[in-house]
């Protein structure tokens, strides 16, 4: 059985808005609209989209903090919304932007209070907070105040605090926002650590989609609060319909090359960007190239996974942007 | 087990605002510069009307003194837990607490707990202590009867949160909740006994000001403390006490639902 469970999930909002003096309209805005997805135990999933395409309105119906207006959610073999605090001591959260450690007081406290919130027993705790504590090197800040750890620092205590109860399922919001490369890889190894290590599920929310190709196995993009993608990173590109670029110096500046199944997107002198489907050989392009004109070198650049995301939600492709409601109007974050 | 829980959210909270040392002087100062004013002021009024309210010069002045020394305690006008909570209902940062599986009232009353005790210890016995060097105050002798005034001391921070907690919670609906809180603090402030004793006020107004919950948060431990409520009549002011404090938690506990339905159906 699938750890989480997604089935038909829709979530309205009601927007009033003031129009004129005393009429007010009302509005029914869709934020999420038909999801319908599964994640297996020990699975990384990466949950990509842009602000507002529903990313957080579907942690929050994960997590049991918003109900859905239509459809079924299970969250390990638990009804989020109905379920809500038994559900908290199978789920870890973590929010790159939120802190739930104690302002002001030592780290070791704020440790203490999870494992009384939580109940965890004393030894499993004990063995939690050790590995934690050597992973993500905190030993020696156990004792300083919340207030004076550096944001990274700060960041790593939040996850060890969100995993001192064995979650099964570890929700995280932008866990790098913010952090320096350093700190970033350390708490993506960590990471990768605990979901390969230790086999927690994580879903992860994020922009830096670095964090998703060093993690994840699997993306989901959602855009205008439906899934346009789900597969591994690589499909993405076909997807995408992203574009490869063969970039051929000429022996001198020439007027832009004309080959089937390849446009010149740039001309600087004697150097030509040619772009053509990424799902083609770049064989038979060089072959038609070599042989028309006086190539002297050439180089072929793979697409960024950036511009292929980029490309997915500008919309441009015809199938994500049909069907799409009014659900780039909310903004939840 | 949910006793450890909520008593370490105490000690922490004790802990932490134990932290704030610039902070608590600085309140124990400003308590004490204001007991020495209102001292004067009452000694003039007390001269000119002996026995006023029942009380002699000597204990009106204990009056003052106990009073300041609860003022941070009980927190009249408003503060403590109020400002982060508020913060946090306006920033959306309380879905958050609702990922734990804890009691949020009685999260942040145990908080507000710990607190109150920091505070009676830092900005109660200090200026308690310069006012009995420099004035002589009728403080009693009997263990029983400051071990009564702790435990009223105790009801008087419950009752004084839950009114608090309430204010808190209007954020939901009013988005901020700074405007309802100026209004219940300076009631409050005039209500609960602080500036005179609940006795001077007139007719209907001071019978209505006797039963209204604010008198539980300063005028009822400040009297237990006098020794004017012994015997039964200190049954009766416990009870009086717990009542409001009963009441308004119960209160608090359903507009909490209703806030938190309303974040969960409605999405805030």
């Amino acid at each position: 059985m699938a750890l989480i469970e997604v089935d038909g999930v829709s979530r309205t909002f009601t927007v009033r808005a003031r129009a004129g003096r005393f009429r007010r309209t009302r509005r029914e805005v869709r934020a999420v609209d038909g999801l319908d997805f599964t994640v297996e135990e020990g699975e990384c999933v990466g949950y990509i989209g842009p602000n507002g395409a529903g990313k957080s309105t579907t942690v929050k119906m994960l997590t049991g903090i918003l109900v859905p207006s239509a459809g079924r959610l299970r969250v390990a073999g638990v009804d989020p919304a109905r379920e809500r605090v038994r559900l908290a001591h199978r789920i870890g959260v973590v929010f790159g932007q939120r802190t739930t450690l104690w302002w002001d007081l030592p780290l070791r406290d704020s440790f203490e209070l999870v494992r009384r919130v939580y109940r965890v027993p004393a030894d499993r705790f004990r063995r939690n907070l050790d590995r934690c504590l050597e992973m993500l090197d905190l030993g020696p800040l156990l004792d300083t105040p919340v207030r004076q750890l550096s944001l990274g620092q700060r960041m790593r205590g939040d996850l060890a605090a969100a995993l001192l109860h064995d979650p099964r399922v570890l929700y995280l919001d932008e866990p790098t926002i913010g952090l320096d490369v350093v700190s970033r890889n350390r708490v993506r190894e960590f990471l990768r650590e605990v979901n390969t290590g230790h086999g927690t599920t994580v879903l992860l929310t994020t922009h830096d989609l670095t964090d998703v190709e060093r993690l994840c196995s699997r993306v989901m993009v959602i855009d205008h609060g439906r899934v346009v993608h789900d597969g591994g990173l690589a499909e993405l590109h076909a997807v995408g319909e992203s574009e490869r670029t063969l970039v051929v110096d000429l022996a001198a500046p020439h007027p832009p090359v004309e080959v089937a199944g390849a446009r010149v997107v740039r001309v600087e002198g004697p150097r030509q960007w040619l772009a053509f489907p990424a799902s083609r050989s770049a064989a038979p392009l060089v072959a038609e190239v070599a042989a028309r004109y006086p190539l002297v070198d050439l180089s072929v650049r793979e697409p960024a996974i950036e511009d292929v995301i980029a490309r997915l939600y500008s919309g441009e492709r015809a199938g994500a942007a049909a069907g799409a409601g009014e659900g780039a109007a909310v903004r939840s974050g | 087990m949910l006793l450890t829980l909520y008593g370490s959210v105490a000690r922490g909270s004790f802990r932490r605002h134990a932290t704030y040392r610039a902070a608590t002087f600085a309140g124990a100062f400003t308590n004490t510069a204001f007991g020495f004013i209102l001292s004067s002021t009452y000694l003039a009024l007390w001269h000119a009307r002996p026995g006023l309210g029942g009380y002699s010069a000597e204990a009106a002045v204990t009056y003052i003194w106990i009073g300041q020394a609860l003022l941070a305690t009980v927190a009249v006008w408003g503060g403590g837990f109020q400002d982060e909570l508020q913060a946090r209902i306006r920033s959306g940062d309380v879905a958050v607490d609702l990922y734990r599986p804890v009691d949020l009232q009685a999260w942040w009353l145990a908080g507000d707990l710990g607190r109150a005790a920091f505070q009676l210890l830092a900005r109660g016995a200090a200026p308690l202590l310069v006012g009995a060097l420099a004035y002589r105050l009728r403080l009693p002798h009997a263990a029983e009867t400051w071990a009564a005034f702790l435990l009223s001391a105790a009801l008087a921070v419950t009752v004084s949160f839950a009114v608090r907690y309430l204010v808190s919670l209007t954020g939901f609906w009013l988005l901020d909740a700074d405007g309802v809180r100026a209004l219940v603090g300076i009631t409050g402030m005039f209500l609960s006994g602080m500036l005179l004793p609940l006795a001077l006020f007139p007719g209907a107004l001071g019978a209505a000001a006797r039963v209204l919950p604010w008198s539980a948060m300063v005028q009822v431990p400040c009297d237990v403390l006098l020794e004017r409520r012994t015997g039964g009549a200190l049954a009766r002011a416990l009870g009086f006490q717990l009542l409001w404090a009963v009441l308004l938690l119960g209160a608090g506990r359903a507009v909490q639902g209703a806030a938190t339905r309303r974040v969960v159906v409605q999405g805030g």
